[in-house]
């Protein structure tokens, strides 16, 4: 391994088409020893690509990486791990039943000797790595034993543990809580001291927050680069999407009055089989966006599937204009009105090898209007997709791709037009904005507020507290499935919610 | 331009898992002390000279494209049917039982009643295995082979036991098999003096029908999403399991059709090993037609090709016609290759790199001068080695 120190790293001019996009516009950029370079751009824009080319995953068609003003060429990520380069991506790229000892000996050709592992050197190598960091963790735990923040750190590792004195980090917050990411931040800017780290982003307060400097990223060109301080966030923003951005806001205060949804003593277990939902009741009322604030893993994706249909409820009961739904089947809810968003919009949300027009009929495929008999009307599908195609921007090479070849924002932009098409009366959304960039957000948003102003009646479960905000009519914090606590937006604060979030009943409870 | 790349490569793939195949066979033969050249030729040949080759080559077709026809649809459903073999042997005892005990009725009537039987006890006996994986989550693998077991041996024990032709009680040889069908039972041949027979036809409108099913209703579309995502199927308000089941039931049906259209077509009595393997090469058959019916009816010509193509090595060049397994065993093996390095990005991605500096240079090579298209060849070189 070459240890000469990396004082400045550059790219030049780098293109790479794919078919149809240019990806890479001719980006040039630099960073410098101990300095953290932010990579801001929404989704599509570019910054992977970049990143997979400093990797070597990909190779640039045109342009240069210069390290310490010499052109280097890698060929595979190992050659710019050689050189001192490690990523963390975006997934994590873990193997569950290992622990965290042997995760990292999968990358280390020097402890690996002919049918001999070297653990022990390993285990001091990860023990000397996370004194110097600062980056607890443990050796024999196992990856599926570990928290998603915790799981980070371990990737941390990993990467440092390889020699990595340059680090990149893809979008590494789009996982964590609030809790999470403001320790990642504050680990980040500690390990800077010793190490250089381009850090990609599309939280532009993350980014304001931690970076030196910043680059941003439109379709495929840089279209700023200078320093960090003195920049706005809005000011960002708009550069960033090419347009000014507000996000939308929930104006008035909503509801009715007339109850839609009642939740009452709900009790469901989780996949582990103990009481995820500790008799919960809540209650929706027509035209109103009721956020639900929590740290994830209190029970709320065993209340999105409770209301859906997808889980068993051992007691308790959903009652829907005062008809039961409890343990009813997935389509008896669908076909009575209710909508659902759901946190897994890979796997959940669509049918990944379906296509784009097929899997805008999900709910629908039985209906008269597409079906003549059993027989499809492929006119009618064919119309339905190419409206809501139009009506929600979704971008897609053709309507007969396959969905799960989108990116993040427009899978989630077909599920949420599945979703409104079918004029909910109620509507489950969670988690709807998780990991999508601010100009998807602001769609999103736009959506749901519109959907609620029809009347509608939105249960939105979110962590971003700014989202749950913005939206909301009233905001509930679910805790150990439980609600905490109940009460209008205006009356509410970050630090409240955050308190509550926590599990501590503020001067209400008291 | 990438796309144009994109299928040079799946052909180039495709090609050279041809080769790969044809020479594993290749040094077999070699080992056997044939000229593989030349029993290639016969293999490949031979069989599409006449028409008794090729009505031979159709008959085979018939049983290989049921099969794998229901095997598309379960494997499409997410639920994966080694049990066709068993499902096989049952239509044939259900079909051969409905024509022999069933009072004598016109063959318009009968013909019917004896198929349906066929398709409903292959139905029947796969739904098991279905119904285990749904309600107890039990490995379909498991059950559709063990059930595969108990298919056989039900098989054997009513041909030598219930079943057995009195006649060879009589005479005493006592080959295990059934009396012959009453005539009304019989599916007619389509060409004097050739075994070819309207099952045939059978196959093929099923083959299409069996693609609208798939493609074009409310219930294909079901099957193929319970397949296809379980999770999101379930969200939709698809019954999965109740999918699993049904999808197991109709590979089933196809197969004991299958057996019934064997027995009343071709053997016109239940006999041992009516099956013939037809339940396992028809795997093979719909996962080289691509789980399609347009693919599966060629896969199964070929398939039938290389049948008949070893009966007759076997007779012309005296090769064993189990070499005709240690084919298709290579064949099974170079397209499980290809498909993972077609499905490779990173290597189509070398591919199409590779192509598009050729094709770089030649375009520079009409407009540059000599020295300098010398010098950007070199500098690519270098930048091309691993």
């Amino acid at each position: 391994m070459n240890n000469e120190p990396i004082h400045s790293l550059a790219v030049e001019g780098i293109t790479k088409r794919f078919p149809g996009i240019l990806a890479c516009d001719s980006i040039s950029l630099d960073v410098g020893e101990h300095e953290i370079l932010a990579i801001v751009g929404e989704n599509g824009a570019g910054k992977t690509t970049l990143m997979n080319i400093l990797m070597g995953l990909y190779q640039p068609d045109e342009g240069k990486i210069l390290i310490n003003g010499r052109e280097v060429h890698f060929r595979t990520p190992v050659d710019a791990y050689a050189t001192g380069i490690g990523m963390v991506h975006q997934h994590f790229m873990l193997v569950p039943n290992l622990t965290v000892a042997e995760n990292v000996l999968l990358g280390m050709r020097e402890f690996q000797k002919f049918l001999w592992q070297d653990m022990e050197g390993v285990r001091k190598r990860i023990r000397e790595i996370s004194e110097r960091y600062n980056l607890p963790v443990q050796p024999d735990a196992y990856i599926w034993q570990l928290s998603v923040g915790e799981q980070q750190r371990v990737e941390l590792v990993k990467t440092l543990c390889l020699g990595a004195r340059f680090l990149i980090l893809d979008e590494p917050t789009s996982a964590l809580t609030p809790q999470e990411t403001d320790d990642l931040i504050a680990l980040l800017k500690r390990m800077s001291s010793d190490l250089s780290i381009i850090f990609i982003s599309h939280k532009l307060a993350e980014v304001t927050a931690l970076s030196d400097r910043i680059a941003i990223l439109r379709q495929g060109k840089v279209v700023y680069r200078g320093t960090t301080s003195g920049q706005s966030v809005s000011n960002l923003a708009s550069l960033m999407t090419g347009h000014e951005v507000v996000l939308p806001c929930n104006e008035c205060t909503g509801g009715s009055g007339e109850t839609i949804l009642e939740i009452r003593n709900l009790k469901v277990r989780s996949d582990r089989g103990f009481f995820a939902l500790d008799g919960l009741s809540l209650s929706l009322q027509k035209g109103e966006i009721l956020g639900l604030a929590g740290v994830s893993g209190n029970g709320q994706r065993e209340l999105a599937d409770a209301l859906a249909g997808l889980r068993k409820v051992e007691s308790g009961s959903i009652l829907f204009r005062k008809k039961e739904l409890a343990n009813k089947s997935p389509r008896s809810i669908i076909e009575a009105g209710i909508g659902y968003i759901p946190e897994d919009r890979n796997e959940e949300g669509i049918v990944p090898p379906f296509n784009v027009r097929d899997n805008l009929i999900l709910k629908d495929f039985r209906s008269k209007h597409f079906c003549k008999g059993p027989f499809f009307r492929f006119d009618e599908t064919r119309q339905n997709a190419e409206e809501l195609q139009k009506r929600f921007d979704i971008r897609c090479a053709s309507l007969n791709v396959a969905a799960g070849s989108l990116s993040g924002g427009n899978i989630q932009k077909v599920i949420l037009a599945r979703e409104l098409a079918r004029k909910p009366e109620v509507l489950i959304a969670v988690y709807p904005t998780r990991g999508l960039d601010m100009g998807a957000e602001e769609f999103i948003h736009e959506r749901l507020l519109e959907l609620r102003s029809q009347g509608t009646a939105i249960l939105l479960i979110s962590e971003e507290l700014d989202e749950l905000l913005n939206l909301s009519d009233r905001i509930a914090v679910i805790f150990k499935g439980k609600i905490l606590a109940t009460m209008p937006t205006r009356e509410t604060s970050k630090k409240k919610l955050g308190l509550l979030m926590a599990g501590i009943s503020g001067e209400g409870a008291a | 331009m990438k796309s144009t790349y994109r299928a040079l490569y799946i052909f180039a793939i495709s090609l050279a898992a041809a080769l790969a195949a044809i020479l594993l066979g290749a040094v077999v033969l070699e080992i056997l002390g044939k000229d593989p050249l030349a029993v290639y030729k016969v293999i490949l040949t031979e069989p599409l000279k006449d028409l008794f080759g090729l009505t031979e080559i159709s008959v085979r077709m018939v049983p290989l494209i049921l099969v794998a026809l229901g095997i598309a649809i379960s494997f499409r459903s997410g639920i994966l049917n080694i049990g066709a073999e068993g499902q096989i042997q049952m239509g044939v005892i259900a079909a051969a039982a409905a024509a022999i005990y069933l009072p004598p009725l016109p063959k318009i009537v009968i013909l019917p009643l004896v198929l349906v039987a066929g398709a409903l006890a292959g139905a029947i006996w796969a739904s098991i295995a279905g119904w285990l994986k749904a309600k107890l989550n039990v490995s379909e693998l498991l059950s559709t082979v063990m059930l595969n077991y108990i298919a056989a041996q039900l098989y054997g024990f009513l041909l030598r036991g219930p079943m057995i032709d009195p006649a060879e009680l009589q005479v005493g040889s006592g080959t295990p098999q059934s009396v012959r069908l009453p005539k009304a039972a019989w599916i007619d041949r389509i060409i004097p003096g050739m075994r070819l027979h309207y099952g045939f036809v059978i196959a093929i409108v099923l083959a299409i029908l069996v693609y609208v099913f798939l493609w074009r209703t409310k219930w294909g579309y079901a099957l193929r999403a319970a397949g296809a995502g379980p999770k999101a199927a379930r969200y939709g308000g698809i019954k999965v399991e109740t999918c699993l089941i049904a999808a197991m039931a109709l590979a089933g049906a196809f197969a004991g059709l299958a057996g019934a259209i064997e027995v009343t077509g071709l053997h016109r009595r239940a006999i041992e090993g009516i099956s013939s393997g037809y339940g396992f090469s028809g795997i093979v058959v719909a996962l080289f037609g691509g789980l399609h019916p347009a693919g599966i009816v060629p896969s199964a010509f070929f398939f039938g090709l290389l049948l008949i193509g070893a009966d007759m090595t076997q007779r012309i060049m005296s090769v064993p016609a189990n070499m005709v397994l240690v084919l298709q065993g290579a064949v099974i093996l170079s397209i499980i290759a290809a498909k993972m390095l077609i499905a490779d990005q990173y290597l189509f991605e070398r591919f199409a790199r590779m192509l598009e500096k050729r094709g770089r240079k030649a375009a520079g090579g009409k407009t540059k001068a000599g020295a300098g298209k010398a010098g950007a060849a070199k500098v690519d070189r270098r930048r091309e080695q691993p």
